[in-house]
């Protein structure tokens, strides 16, 4: 079971030129808004035309420029959930529902089918109302019913939690990861926030004016970004030119500092990040002295910026975060980084 | 004295008649005209819209260049015995190229504004394209094209300029009722003239009440 994708279009500002496959399990476009990875997923469904390339779902070709295939969105098989689940605003839920059953004939097996669907989903009692007379969660459950009847081979979702507030968003979000185990096939998600990516998927592709930088394991990214774009989307909050000083020693100018890596310094490094949690007081290796510059308080963490004695003017002051009860007495003179949490990042 | 009730019965049917045709008409271009590159749309739109600015008797007088019984398609058609000068049906054809523009301009306003995603997501779910644009589109543009099928029908019954230049008024075979208050008036028969102008105002309240209490009715269903 595997999705394949090689596309290429002409977006007028960018251009969009993506090739990535995908296996069993939830794989997520992490990306800024405007990267094209909404876009992507239209392709994928065929509600946009790419100007040229090859789509292939387990086998069956969906698109494919060179020997002119381009099936229609409703051959495809393909389910797509948009950002405002996009529920007909004129039918009721049980209507909605059905629209998903529209391939299936025999009248007797469409209400079985449905009345397994509200079961699953949760939506018994709420068959006659209007989208508009749902919560958020509720609607976005009804479009995932909709979905899941029509039985696609691939699920889409389009950044499937912006619609919702934040507290509603953290329980679909469990919700979600958990229907999601049970479904058989692919799922492609697209998101802006590296906490749903992280949360929700196997593998991470992340995005860049219509490019896929770089493609692995969820964990793997977050450990290892590999580029300035990557370390900036997965939330590094330090990134800084800096270049190679030695096998094992990155320079960076603009903090005056060099630093000691546990990983082997490449040819062609570009920078480096450091996230914010990882600077410690008492940490022993790349202790520098440093200055304080100000804070600003979360709800359960603190973000104290610093800056390092050398520091270049220009260069604007390091973020480092910290649980409130760890603060210490009184800002340190020192601070230091591990060497296995020195990012290196690459062009 | 007995009513000779024509115009009213002629202005119905003309209006009616019309008002299908520009239902039909008006919804297909704004449908189709969205989906066109710009340049050609800009040129069509302008073509769709110009009855809408132009005099009614400058369109009338386009008819009956097109139309008038010494042009070619005039000659063309009389061979099948259609006729659209001094003819009521010709009254149609006058009364729909007046009104088209009001049906083409708000069902367009409300195409425009319709979600694509909706439409989108009926083709990923399988849904057929004819599917999606009556039962989902349509819907959902209804405000639009109801007061555009309204605009439409008010317009095509109240036509005069166009009307009177293509099929005049003749008594019991193409008299409306605004060519014939007109004729009435002109003939110092003011009594005749009121009548026919409450005739009118009596439809046209009876038109927008209609409209009113099923818009009244639709928001009623939606919050319930």
């Amino acid at each position: 079971m595997s999705l394949i994708v090689d596309i290429k279009k002409d977006l007028g500002t960018f251009r969009l030129d993506v090739q990535f496959t995908a296996e069993n399990g939830v794989t997520c476009l992490l990306g800024a808004s405007g990267c094209g990875k909404s876009m992507t997923l239209k392709c994928i469904a065929g509600i946009e035309r790419p100007d040229s390339g090859h789509i292939e779902l387990d086998g069956r070709i969906l698109f494919d420029s060179r020997s002119g295939i381009d099936l229609p969105p409703q051959r495809r098989r393909v389910g797509y959930l948009f950002q405002n689940y996009a529920l007909f605003p004129n039918m009721t839920v049980r209507q909605n529902i059905l629209c998903g059953l529209c391939r299936v004939k025999d009248r007797g097996e469409k209400e079985h089918l449905l009345g397994d669907m509200l079961h699953l989903m949760q939506l018994e009692g709420l068959e006659n109302h209007k989208p508009s007379q749902l919560s958020g969660g509720q609607q976005q459950r009804v479009a995932l019913a909709r979905i899941l009847v029509s039985d696609p081979q691939l699920l889409l979702l389009d950044e499937p939690f912006s619609a919702l507030d934040g507290h509603l968003r953290d329980a679909l979000k469990i919700e979600l990861r958990d229907l999601l185990q049970h479904y058989g096939h692919e799922v492609i998600m697209v998101t802006h926030d590296r906490t749903e990516a992280y949360n929700m998927s196997r593998e991470i592709a992340v995005m860049d004016a219509g490019r896929i930088l770089v493609k692995k394991g969820t964990k793997a990214l977050f450990a290892d970004p590999g580029s300035v774009q990557a370390a900036i989307l997965t939330g590094c909050k330090n990134v800084i030119t800096a270049w190679r000083a030695g096998d094992y020693t990155v320079e960076v100018p603009d903090w005056g500092i060099r630093l000691q890596t546990k990983q082997e310094v490449r040819e062609g490094l570009s920078a480096i990040g450091i996230r914010a949690h990882y600077f410690g007081p008492a940490t022993p290796q790349n202790r520098f002295p440093v200055e304080y510059v100000e804070e600003m308080e979360e709800p359960f963490e603190l973000i104290l910026q610093f800056r390092y004695q050398n520091q270049s003017k220009d260069s604007p002051p390091i973020w480092w975060r910290l649980p409130k009860d760890k603060r210490p007495a009184s800002f340190p003179q020192e601070l230091g980084i591990a060497p296995a949490n020195i990012l290196l990042l690459y062009d | 004295m007995s009513i000779d009730w024509y115009p009213l019965t002629n202005s119905l049917r003309i209006a009616a008649i019309s008002c299908v045709l520009v239902f039909f008409t008006g919804i297909f271009f704004a449908y189709y005209a969205a989906k066109l590159p710009r340049a050609v749309k800009g040129v069509l739109d302008v073509v769709l819209t110009l009855p809408m600015v132009l005099p009614p008797t400058v369109c009338g007088y386009f008819l009956l260049l097109i139309f008038g019984v010494k042009r070619p398609l005039g000659i063309f058609l009389l061979k099948f015995g259609v006729k659209f000068v001094m003819t009521w049906y010709g009254g149609v054809l006058a009364a729909a190229v007046v009104a088209f523009p009001l049906m083409y301009r708000t069902a367009r306003g409300a195409f425009e504004s319709f979600d694509a995603t909706l439409a989108y997501s009926g083709q990923t779910l399988g849904l057929s394209n004819t599917y999606i644009f009556w039962r989902i589109r349509m819907p959902a543009c209804r405000q639009g094209i109801l007061a555009g099928t309204v605009l439409a029908f008010a317009r095509a019954l109240g036509e005069y300029g166009a009307t009177s230049m293509l099929i005049g008024y003749t008594p019991g075979r193409t008299a409306t009722i605004s060519t014939t208050v007109y004729q009435l008036w002109r003939t110092n028969d003011e009594a005749g003239a009121l009548f026919w102008v409450l005739v009118n105002l009596a439809i046209s309240t009876v038109v927008l009440l209609t409209v009113n209490m099923l818009e009244a009715r639709q928001k009623k269903a939606v919050v319930r």
